[in-house]
């Protein structure tokens, strides 16, 4: 075994993740994505200015019409995410096999894909919901963007330190305390920083709380998908990845 | 393979390690492979632009919307 192996896995399920969030995407996604536009457009950008030297979004006079936006260019995106983000957790399951105690390997990528979930995605959610087009301000674009990004580099390291004291303190505690301790402190950290950041409520007043709602459920869905299916089918890889690898090991002792 | 060492194989089925020193490199490039993405799929041509234009803005548009990023 080794990471090259993990990484090669990774990306694998990762493209497969990518897909299965493209579908997700295009049927959950899609409705309000395109009632949000019909309504920025009814709206003659009453909500908000186009012209603000930010680029992009007028969706009449489109370089890429919205029939490749909503098909090739969702795809471009969920795949993408999907492939490179598999990558990633293909090589920390690699790290994390064997450290967290007697965790199997399928466990242990499962857990991995999870808590990437929940630190990429779950926590930024929090305190910046996503929003569908024609809500937010082209003003503070810049600033949100910051922000969102910064959150998210916060609650990397929040989780990198709350494994570092659940693994310290599996000396002291049990492997069930231990995990507590850690996962308190990850809500205590990332929590806390949810709570300090700026918060923007730029959702124009009137606006449907229905395409809305939907919106961020559909973007939620999407997410989901794609961490499942990365993580399950990673999952299933590494075990048969592991068993091969017990199964020669044993063949040379048994040699 | 006989059912004995299946047997043997099961109950040996232990985890793997390993070393950190193995795995670092490849998470490094791992780690920068999805930040140069990433950053073309969430934020390029939207807060901040190294290509000029909308093009890349446009295509990853509803990805970008619905993968949670701000857009704009």
């Amino acid at each position: 075994m080794s990471a090259r192996e993990f990484l090669t896995r990774g990306l694998l399920a990762g493209l497969l993740a990518g897909i299965v969030a493209f579908g997700v995407a295009y049927v959950a996604g899609e409705p309000p994505v395109n009632a949000a536009i019909a309504l920025e457009e009814t709206a003659g950008g009453a909500g908000h200015s186009h012209d603000a030297g930010t680029p992009g979004h007028t969706h009449d006079e489109a370089e890429v019409p919205r029939s490749l936006q909503s098909t090739l260019g969702l795809l471009t995106g969920t795949v993408v995410a999907g492939v490179t983000l598999g990558g990633l957790v293909g090589v920390l399951s690699a790290l994390a096999m064997g450290r967290f105690g007697s965790v199997s390997p399928r466990a242990t990528t499962t857990a991995v894909a999870a808590a990437g979930f929940i630190v990429l995605y779950v926590l930024p959610f929090l305190a910046y919901p996503p929003n569908p087009p024609a809500v937010g301000s082209s003003e503070t674009i810049g600033v949100r963007t910051a922000a969102y990004f910064t959150l998210l580099a916060v609650s990397v390291l929040a989780a990198v330190v709350a494994v570092l004291v659940g693994r310290h303190l599996r000396t002291r505690l049990d492997g069930w305390h231990a995990t507590l301790v850690g996962a308190a402190t990850y809500l205590v950290l990332a929590g806390g920083a949810v709570a300090l950041f700026p918060r923007f409520n730029e959702v124009p007043a009137h606006y449907p709380a229905t395409v809305l709602y939907d919106f961020r459920l559909a973007s939620f869905a999407t997410q989901l998908a794609l961490w499942a299916v990365l993580g399950l089918v990673l999952a299933e890889l590494v075990h048969r990845l592991a068993t091969r690898t017990a199964t020669l090991d044993a063949d040379r002792v048994a040699v | 393979m006989s059912d004995l060492s299946t047997t043997t194989t099961r109950a040996a089925v232990a985890i793997p390690t390993l070393s950190a020193k193995a795995v670092l490199p490849w998470l490094l490039f791992a780690g920068l492979l999805m930040l140069v993405a990433m950053y073309f799929i969430s934020a390029e041509q939207g807060a901040i632009s190294l290509l000029s234009g909308t093009g890349v803005h446009e295509w990853v548009h509803d990805g970008r919307h619905l993968l949670g990023f701000p857009c704009h």
